[in-house]
């Protein structure tokens, strides 16, 4: 079914304003937005935490908390007014016609109903189907979503199936009734990036096959280049931007469009490299928001009309919607990213062996289980050396943050050693001196917890440099406020609590209190991915500006590529507790790849329309550490597979240019050979 | 996997809480509220659990002040007034060696106050030290002390104290330490879960990391950020050590007369109800007002320290 370009949307909001009532006062989450969506198309929703996207899709279907309110505008489905309904009609077009999917599809099912029974519901609930043709209805729909064996998922309860094949059945429980609306919000976040890419080529399939609409929503720039015709930027409650995805990545015409893209490391396995745009400041609060543009107190661009009156969203292209009054003086990204990036330190390449700060020889870090026995790092040599950075990227259950504690003391290794400056380490931190634990710091991932919530954040920054730099009081408050100074944050943060505290400011006063101690190594477990994309790149380029001020090391732990790539020296890909890749950066991002470097290349979401990668997806999902499979351990998932010698052989470690290194059967010139095309990045070509 | 937007779900579908609204959108934020402020201003949005409170301190105030505010000898006896109902001037009237009962009740909360809760003080003590460090330690150690407590739990409390009573003999020193033994197991319970949550913590790894002494770690890292459950606890081990001392009073056990106990006041005035019901009416509704104020205030300790948490 084709349909003419010109005609109606399915998916109108007009002037869609949306409260929520608290003790506050009212708070206007969502202001006087407009979007429109066509068949077939689908709209993607980006947008920073607290920016209102999750807001807009639901107080636009008029699903919101009970004290949320849709206070002013006008929403149509195919035609159909949705603000005028009675509760009992939005209950049954809900459902019929909209169909939701959310981020984690865990908490989407009931976990005490079988798969199939729970989707036939939704087939009898609304196509009033009777149970034998539900059945046949949800067998069709799980194969319409590439599930293996929908039989036998049927049957399954929701703990049963993995993060991945869940989601799919969400998504075919939404789909379910070809609803003329499908929103999805972040349904991928949760997801692994081999999970994820799959996901994303089912809802790029799925786009084409049914007639819905879709609006994405999410803060991933990336996986909107995969899946969405068309971009929205919000911020802060409104549109600043819209316009069609190629256009918007290629000339975005607002300000914060442009440092949003800016922020985001560009993948670029040269070893030059430059530093990521800062917005300065943070998103206003919703009840504080300056008198004109929104985005005016963090804009480059902005002049003084700029805050006297708030610019609308208005065509300034054809199909290019910008909330911003300077349109015209927005440079063109390559020309704005020079100017307000700076070359930073290059990638440096693999040290000599007598300048390696900390060593791991074949480190293994067993558990006991009921069952068995988890081998959640089997084997594991790495090298960090002296003022670089070494990137350990690998998916989730991969046991790159098991090394990390291994290597600090927090869980004791079983096997294999681990030196410090040619010095073994004991196994716990228990036995370390202090002289020792001062030289290895580390940054959590979760900056909520990584700060004790009833202590001050200078008590925080002096404990270390008290108890391990040997400082009084005095000298320690002193050094704290110039640390304090050093993470860009105000020294009149001393004296404030946690929880008065934004996750990328708690982050910072991690930063500083691991470089408190003045240590030889800070191990970094994904101390940015729970943040904001604005937050992550001022946090990359901090970690950089403090290496090279400090001369110290990084044990970067990471899922994320694209971060890792931008970081690193020396990358390490692991996979089920061993190194599957290692070498400088720029070999490791050229080929020749291990299979595994080079499912997780075409698999990572990269924020560039341009750059084309071969869809390389790998089946089925990362086996249990309890169960590790024989031979070469990613055999079962590797799309190079050669057969028996992979199942029953360890593979050789195959030796590169410099300490390029790749665990595989397959020689590196044929691995070169066949992998030419994974990547192609488009400046390339222009070149 | 990691959540990158926490904050956005509970700005987008989350009850807009005033913490939550903080979460979202504040973090700059110039005026700082600080968390006593806090718990006082939610406090004044209860008004249960600020009812509650005023009568608790009331009763606070009586206990500390009770001997010079009673407008009578609590002891005095007089033979005109036996059992005479209610008057101005002895507006709860008198018992039967004609004391005033007002007097009595008032001097008699200093009992109950030093009773219960020197009883739950050391109840708290003894049992925040054994749930800290059995929590803390973990493994074997922490099964053998719970299924001590398990022990001790399993008896029905008020059986439990008259057993140990009616061997130890009834004296104030022996209530409380019955007092102390009776809720040792719950406080060292919550205690140690709060432990379990938190030895995993970050910041407390960041702690070890660091080469903290242990005790470092547990007294400073963790015991202050379990101590809003655990005064709430406190506070509810106390409004039943109220009752638990009344009751071992009505039994004979508690403090000997001719001390103004309000369960032996109870005791021995079952035998007028017939004739003078408000012997036994006054102190038994102090009873009873004292409680459920206490109730109230520890009820609403819990929603404004715990707030969405700690119901169980």
């Amino acid at each position: 079914m084709t349909v003419p370009a010109a005609s109606r949307p399915v998916f109108e909001v007009e002037g869609l304003s949306v409260d929520y009532v608290t003790e506050l006062g009212d708070l206007h989450a969502v202001r006087n937005v407009s979007l429109a969506i066509h068949q077939h198309e689908s709209f993607g929703l980006v947008g920073e935490s607290g920016s209102g996207k999750s807001t807009l899709a639901m107080g636009a279907i008029r699903y919101l908390a009970s004290n949320g309110r849709v206070a002013d505008g006008s929403v149509r489905l195919n035609g159909v007014e949705l603000l005028g309904l009675s509760p009992k009609e939005l209950r049954a077009l809900w459902g019929a016609k909209i169909g939701v999917v959310y981020q984690s599809p865990l908490s989407a099912l009931n976990p005490s109903i079988p798969i199939g029974r729970q989707l036939a519901e939704v087939a009898r609930q609304h196509l009033g189907m009777d149970s034998a043709a539900a059945r046949g209805r949800v067998q069709e729909m799980l194969t319409k979503v590439a599930m293996p064996d929908p039989d036998a998922v049927m049957k399954r309860y929701p703990h049963q199936l993995s993060g991945g094949m869940l989601q799919r059945c969400v998504i075919a429980m939404a789909l379910m009734t070809n609803p003329a609306l499908l929103i999805m919000d972040e349904p991928t976040t949760a997801l692994d990036v081999t999970t994820q890419a799959v996901v994303l080529d089912l809802v790029a399939e799925l786009k084409r096959e049914f007639d819905s609409a879709i609006l994405y929503i999410t803060h991933d720039l990336g996986v909107i280049t995969k899946i969405c015709d068309r971009v929205g930027v919000m911020y802060a409650g409104e549109f600043m931007e819209q316009a069609q995805l190629k256009e918007l990545f290629k000339r975005p015409l607002h300000p914060y469009t442009l440092d949003l893209l800016g922020c985001v490391p560009h993948f670029d396995p040269t070893p030059q490299k430059r530093s990521l745009v800062t917005i300065p400041g943070s998103i206003p609060r919703v009840d504080q928001l300056p008198a004109g543009c929104i985005f005016a107190p963090r804009c480059s661009f902005v002049e003084a009309a700029c805050t006297k009156a708030r610019p609308p969203l208005a065509a300034v292209d054809k199909g290019h919607l910008s909330a911003c009054r300077r349109w015209q003086a927005v440079p063109p990204p390559a020309e704005y990213l020079r100017a307000a990036t700076e070359a930073v330190r290059g990638v440096q390449t693999a040290c000599d062996t007598s300048d390696v700060l900390v060593r791991t020889s074949d480190v293994q870090v067993h558990f006991k289980a009921p069952k068995g026995t988890v081998r959640a790092v089997d084997g594991v040599d790495l090298d960090v050396c002296e003022g670089q950075t070494l990137g350990v990227v690998g998916e989730s259950g991969s046991g790159k943050t098991t090394v990390a504690r291994a290597i600090i003391g927090l869980t004791p290794r079983t096997g294999g050693s681990i030196t410090l400056k040619g010095e073994s380490l004991p196994r716990t931190t228990g036995r370390r001196p202090r002289s020792t634990l001062r030289q290895i710091q580390m940054v959590f991932q979760n900056p909520d917890a990584s700060l004790n919530p009833t202590r001050s954040v200078g008590d925080a920054i002096m404990r270390p440099l008290t108890l391990l730099g040997g400082l009084d009081r005095r000298r320690a408050k002193d050094r704290a406020l110039e640390l304090l100074q050093s993470v860009s944050l105000p020294v009149s943060y001393f004296d404030r609590l946690p929880h008065e505290l934004s996750g990328g400011e708690k982050q910072r006063v991690a930063i500083a209190r691991a470089f408190a101690a003045e240590p030889g190594i800070i191990l970094c477990d994904e101390p940015i991915s729970s943040l904001d994309v604005s937050v992550q790149g001022s946090l990359m380029n901090l970690l950089m500006k403090l290496q090279v001020e400090q001369k110290t090391s990084y044990l970067f732990i990471s899922h994320d590529l694209s971060a890792v790539q931008h970081l690193s020296d020396v990358i390490a890909v692991v996979y089920l507790g061993h190194v599957m890749e290692v070498g400088d950066a720029t070999k490791v991002l050229t080929p020749p790849f291990h299979p595994y470097t080079e499912a997780l290349l075409s698999a990572v979401p990269l924020a560039d329309p341009d750059v084309k990668q071969k869809p390389i997806r790998l089946a089925g999902s990362v086996p249990s550490a309890m169960n590790v499979p024989s031979g070469c351990r990613f055999h079962p998932r590797c799309p190079r597979n050669l057969g028996d010698v992979c199942r029953e052989q360890e593979p050789p470690w195959r030796e590169g240019d410099g300490d390029h290194r790749i665990f595989c059967h397959i020689p590196l010139d044929e691995l070169e050979r066949l992998q030419a095309e994974t990547l192609v990045l488009e400046a390339e070509e222009g070149a | 996997m990691v959540e990158p937007n926490v904050t956005d779900e509970l700005f987008d579908t989350a009850i807009m809480d005033e913490e939550a609204v903080k979460g979202f959108s504040e973090p700059e934020q110039q005026e700082r509220p600080k968390t006593w402020r806090l718990y006082w201003r939610r406090l004044l949005r209860r008004p249960a659990a600020l009812v509650g409170t005023v009568i608790f301190c009331f009763f606070l105030f009586l206990a500390v002040f009770g001997p010079w505010i009673a407008p009578y000898d609590y002891e005095k006896q007089d033979a005109d007034l036996r059992l005479a109902a209610p008057t101005l001037s002895h507006p709860f009237g008198a018992d039967q060696f004609g004391r005033d009962i007002l007097s009595r009740i008032i001097v008699g909360t200093r009992n109950i106050f030093l009773l219960g809760g020197s009883g739950t003080a050391v109840a708290v003590l003894i049992g925040t030290a054994i749930g800290l460090f059995s929590g803390y330690i973990g493994g074997t150690t922490d099964e053998v002390v719970m299924r001590l407590l398990d022990v001790l739990l399993s008896f029905p409390s008020l059986l439990l104290a008259l057993v140990l009573l009616s061997t130890v003999g009834p004296s104030s020193l022996n209530l409380v330490f019955v007092v102390a033994i009776l809720y040792i197991p719950m406080v060292a319970r919550v205690v140690r879960s709060m432990v379990l949550d938190l030895k995993n913590k970050e910041f407390v790894e960041a702690a070890r990391v660091r080469g903290e002494t242990r005790s470092y770690v547990l007294f400073r890292e963790i015991l202050p950020n379990a101590l809003p459950p655990l005064l709430v606890e406190a506070s509810m081990r106390f409004s039943y050590s109220i009752f638990l001392v009344a009751s071992l009073g009505f039994l004979g056990l508690g403090v000997q007369p001719p001390s103004p106990d309000w369960g032996l006041q109870i005791n021995l005035a079952r035998n007028f109800f017939a004739i003078a019901p408000w012997v036994l009416l006054f102190p038994a509704c102090t009873i009873a007002v004292l409680v459920i104020a206490t109730n109230l205030m520890s009820d609403g300790l819990r929603q404004v320290m715990l707030p969405g948490g700690g119901r169980n």
